[in-house]
């Protein structure tokens, strides 16, 4: 705000306190240095972390998250897992980005995404650590299947039934899926699997015996492989 | 549940964009030790309310329309309680952190409620006038003339 902006109704008590100013000539200086005291910020940034640390507790007990999330630490690097009041709805994976993961959950799902409480998510991430330290064989979560439909979801389907340390082709997966032709279209169901890791798309490969794609890269497939000793 | 292709970013978002300004604009309405409920309040009932967001470029004074109303009650609610020395209650309450201007803080929580919202969210909450003249349901030329007078009122009262 400032005196020269023009065009502004005042009124006649602020008038006469602008006359009353105006012989001040310390006026500019002190209404700026007054402007400056109140931009301050008077909460220290470490309080917004324990501000949003108590909102996340306390909205996951009002049952308006519809999409709580957690980043968690893998050594693929960070994973995002997205979860619904039904089960596990997303994993992201670290060569995803988090806005647009985020971004997706939003739309597809619902604008009700927030980060879930400390300490939430515990199972998941539990059997996730377990996994990777190859203590875990197979994952045991409710999973949540709305982001794949049809097809899509027969072919994560039968990939889950693929057991840790057996691969299957595209093509044997698009037959289980009930469709033995099918297997580009098999192919580009994993591709864009929601649930990596949990639905171990990282197991399909080509028949060639080539690496073949991977969401998380090939690099992260031909390790998650040499991990179940696959390869 | 919000229905999914409402075209509304994940409320995250929201919090991570704008949760720096609410808490600078609570801690600045109702003090740092009342700081926190105002924030969590503020934010859970525009969770509630998200879907009633018809446009996501209006977040901000939508945000702060709500914020203005949680720290009201939460004024409300303090102005009731016996009053404690301004000076001693800017120091904080067990567990808050100090404010670094608690002279010019307890002056602002004194002024007229229009005029402390008003200054608040525009130094605090960063704020243009018109959005605040949203967040208020003011003019705003009401909005203008309410941070011109808070401002005028403070020179004054510091110059004491």
């Amino acid at each position: 705000m400032s005196w020269a902006r023009a065009g502004r109704p005042i009124s006649r008590r602020a008038r006469a306190r602008r006359l009353t100013d105006m012989t001040n000539t310390d006026l500019r200086l002190d209404s700026r240095s007054l402007e400056a005291r109140l931009r301050r910020a008077p909460a220290p940034t470490d309080r917004l972390e324990r501000a949003r640390a108590a909102l996340a507790t306390r909205a996951a007990t009002t049952g308006l998250v519809d999409v709580a999330f957690a980043r968690h630490a893998s050594p693929l690097g960070t994973l995002i897992v997205g979860v619904t009041p039904r089960g596990v709805v997303r994993v992201g994976l670290p060569s995803e980005d988090e806005d647009a993961v985020l971004d997706e959950l939003a739309r597809r799902i619902s604008p009700r995404v927030l980060a879930s409480p400390a300490g939430a998510l515990g199972r998941a991430r539990r059997q996730l650590d377990e996994y990777f330290a190859g203590r875990r064989r197979r994952f045991e979560l409710p999973l949540d299947w709305q982001l794949a439909q049809g097809f899509r979801r027969a072919v994560l389907r039968a990939t889950a039934r693929i057991p840790y340390g057996r691969t299957a082709s595209y093509r044997e997966v698009a037959a289980r899926a009930g469709s033995p032709a099918a297997s580009r279209a098999a192919g580009s169901a994993l591709a864009n699997n929601p649930l990596p890791l949990l639905v171990p798309c990282h197991r399909v490969l080509p028949s060639s015996g080539a690496l073949g794609g991977y969401r998380g890269g090939a690099d992260a497939k031909a390790r998650l492989l040499a991990l179940e000793g696959a390869r | 549940m919000v229905a999914a292709g409402s075209g509304l970013p994940p409320f995250e978002r929201v919090v991570e964009d704008h949760g720096p300004a609410l808490l600078r604009f609570c801690t600045a309405e109702i003090g740092p030790e009342r700081a926190d409920d105002c924030f969590q309040e503020t934010l859970l009932a525009a969770l509630r309310a998200y879907e009633g967001l018809r446009d996501p470029r209006a977040t901000r004074a939508w945000l702060f329309s709500i914020a203005a109303r949680k720290a009201v009650d939460l004024h409300r609610e303090r102005a009731r309680s016996p009053r404690p020395d301004p000076d001693l209650e800017a120091l904080g309450a067990v567990g808050a952190a100090p404010e670094p201007d608690p002279a010019l803080w307890s002056r602002v929580r004194s002024l007229p409620p229009k005029q402390r919202q008003a200054v608040t969210l525009r130094y605090q909450a960063d704020l243009s006038h018109r959005e605040i003249a949203r967040v208020l349901g003011i003019s705003e030329a009401a909005a203008r003339r309410n941070v011109f007078e808070a401002l005028a009122r403070l020179r004054e009262e510091l110059r004491r």
